[in-house]
């Protein structure tokens, strides 16, 4: 099968979870988005590593899963000390900075 | 298979070493020393750190190798000079984050509740602080030197993830403060996704994960010049979201005002010079023969930074979120550094950075000053009649004020004017006119606060001046002092910054 294919679902897939950033309105949803994202650069970069025929992307790839594994901590932390402050996760809430 | 073990300079590498080892202690520190000694402890061993870590600096200026680290890192001037840069704003910052006044005592308990005021009376400090600072100023040290796109990613995150926990810190306003940290996450965690989208098709493109084979790539012009525009796009989206630049601005009036004051001062000044430095080695070494593809996207948005900026801070009442709105037109005016893609704009981003990033630091360090009971007075109506109250705080105020504007005999007017016509050289024009013309709205309301500050009646609303610590004294003078020298006798500094500032490829 063609490689490239897996480029247009990583695109896809990137563009689904860069929507989701911006519609969502659920602290935790907006972050599996981005997640969402991280791992669709994950599966461009193996994907480009098999075209290219060397290991470079896929090792990449996993340095941005521990970077990844590391933003979940600092976000949940974030996010869990909101929600036990305002009993809601919702980005439209917090809104106490003037615009 | 045979395995080669890799070869590391460790005297090149060491004042990141330093600094990454001297968080590591900091993080036993916590663990194992007794409340009572742990901020002096800490305070210590942060400032040693960092001293150990500039001295080392200064050592290894001059020097230069492609391969400190196999080739992932590069050492030369201008990673000197940025990396010094960097270690000399830290260390005034520190003294800044030192005072405990700034930092909520137990930062998991609820805002107001029972814990709080428990932890508050038994004189808990967040002294967790001093490594995050470290890591954060670890990351920030590697992030312009690194020369692969893994490393590139890897010090981009360690230099934000300590940044989103400590903006979530302030005693004051916990609310303002938890939501600023969860903005500052949630679009930096954006950005940095689109980082490495970028960097893949980078990959994609050149086949390489190193800086030196993607030049090779792009001056070869054989690979598929779709890929690169992908990957050169979303890359600077990352990059130019760190540096604030407009339409990737939204974050920063939001955690400026949000966050700890001294995370504010040392957030708005280190970081701007870690992502340019990484901008600079970036655009001018990998990217430098693709620039008909850059230069026209990034004039623009250099332009609409510069007015954007400048336009929007004339309607703050809220210092802080004033001179975020300030730091978004100088993002802009440092971006026409970068557009000049020529050595003299290579030196005059470098000396713009430092100027810049000393004045930010003694500019918050002032805003820390003003305070009434309830914690620091932000709003600007209530700074009239400062200049009366507290000569030495709205004087230095001012001064900073002076330099942010680009005033003659203050560090901002030699960085501005060579920042310019470095730009001119190149042929970029219309920046360089809108950069004067923002350059004046800009001067207007930085103007309008020291009439404010010393022309004004005060009004008696128990807005006081704190009379300052003695680390936070030392902030205020060394950045004034700073500000000054580099303002009537630059030469040496600019001397300095010529005879380093050569990029090797």
């Amino acid at each position: 099968m063609d490689a490239s294919n897996y480029l247009y679902i990583s695109a896809l897939l990137f563009t689904i979870g860069a929507v989701g950033v911006v519609v969502r309105r659920n602290a935790i949803v907006v972050f599996m988005c981005i997640e969402l994202m991280l791992n669709a650069a994950n599966l461009s970069l193996v994907t480009f590593s098999r075209i290219n025929g060397d290991l470079d992307g896929q090792v990449m790839a996993f340095f941005t899963m521990v970077v990844a594994a590391c933003e979940v901590v600092v976000g949940l932390a974030i996010i869990v000390a909101i929600y036990r402050s305002r009993r809601s996760a919702s980005v439209d809430d917090a809104s106490l900075l003037k615009r | 298979m045979t395995f080669t073990s890799p070869v590391l300079s460790y005297a090149l590498l060491s004042p990141v070493l330093i600094l990454l080892g001297g968080a590591l202690i900091g993080v036993l520190v916590e663990a194992f020393v007794s409340k009572a000694l742990r901020p002096v402890v800490q305070l210590t061993l942060s400032l040693g750190t960092l001293m150990l870590a500039l001295m080392q600096v200064w050592r290894i200026r001059g020097e230069e190798s492609l391969t400190p680290a196999m080739g992932s890192l590069v050492i030369d001037g201008p990673a000197v000079l940025i990396q010094g840069s960097i270690l000399i704003i830290a260390i005034i910052s520190i003294f800044l984050i030192a005072d405990t006044e700034h930092f909520t005592p137990l930062p998991a308990a609820l805002p107001g509740s029972a814990e709080e005021r428990e932890a508050e009376q038994a004189g808990n400090q967040v002294t967790e602080v001093y490594p995050l600072t470290l890591f954060a100023v670890s990351g920030m040290m590697i992030f312009p030197i690194a020369t692969d796109l893994i490393m590139l990613f890897v010090a981009l995150e360690v230099l934000s993830l300590p940044l989103y926990l400590m903006a979530g810190l302030s005693r004051r306003r916990r609310l303002a403060s938890q939501e600023s940290a969860l903005k500052y996450f949630l679009l930096g965690s954006f950005a940095s996704a689109f980082f490495l989208f970028g960097a893949a098709y980078l990959y994609g493109f050149s086949g390489s994960i190193t800086f030196s084979g993607i030049q090779a790539a792009v001056v070869g012009g054989t690979g598929n010049d779709v890929l690169l525009l992908i990957g050169m796009s979303f890359l600077s989206i990352g990059l130019l979201f760190k540096v604030g630049a407009v339409p990737f601005h939204s974050w920063t009036p939001d955690v400026y005002q949000g966050a700890p004051t001294p995370i504010t001062a040392f957030m708005a000044a280190a970081t701007k010079v870690a992502a340019f430095g990484a901008m600079l080695r970036i655009y001018y070494t990998v990217f430098a023969n693709a620039e008909w593809s850059w230069i026209p996207v990034i004039s623009a948005i250099a332009i609409i930074s510069m007015v954007l900026g400048s336009l929007v801070a004339i309607a703050q009442r809220d210092v802080k979120r004033m001179l975020a709105y300030s730091s978004i037109a100088h993002a802009g005016f440092l971006l026409s550094g970068i557009i000049a893609l020529n050595k003299s704009g290579l030196d005059a981003t470098i000396f713009y950075l430092f100027a810049y990033g000393i004045a930010t630091v003694g500019g918050f360090a002032v805003v820390t000053l003003v305070r009434d009971s309830s914690g620091e007075v932000t709003d600007l109506n209530r700074w009239k009649g400062l200049g009366k109250r507290s000569p030495f705080a709205a004087s230095a105020f001012a001064l900073f004020l002076l330099a942010f504007a680009g005033i003659p005999l203050t560090s901002g007017f030699i960085g501005k004017f060579s920042i310019f016509s470095a730009a001119y050289e190149n042929g970029a024009t219309a920046v360089v006119i809108t950069g004067v013309l923002s350059s004046a709205i800009a001067a207007f309301f930085y103007i309008r606060v020291i009439v404010l500050m010393f022309f004004t009646d005060a009004v008696e609303d128990g807005t006081a001046v704190e009379v300052p610590s003695i680390l936070t004294r030392a902030t205020v003078v060394i950045s004034a002092v700073i500000t000054l020298v580099l303002g009537i006798y630059p030469a040496p500094v600019l001397d300095f910054i010529t005879d380093l500032a050569i990029f090797i490829r």
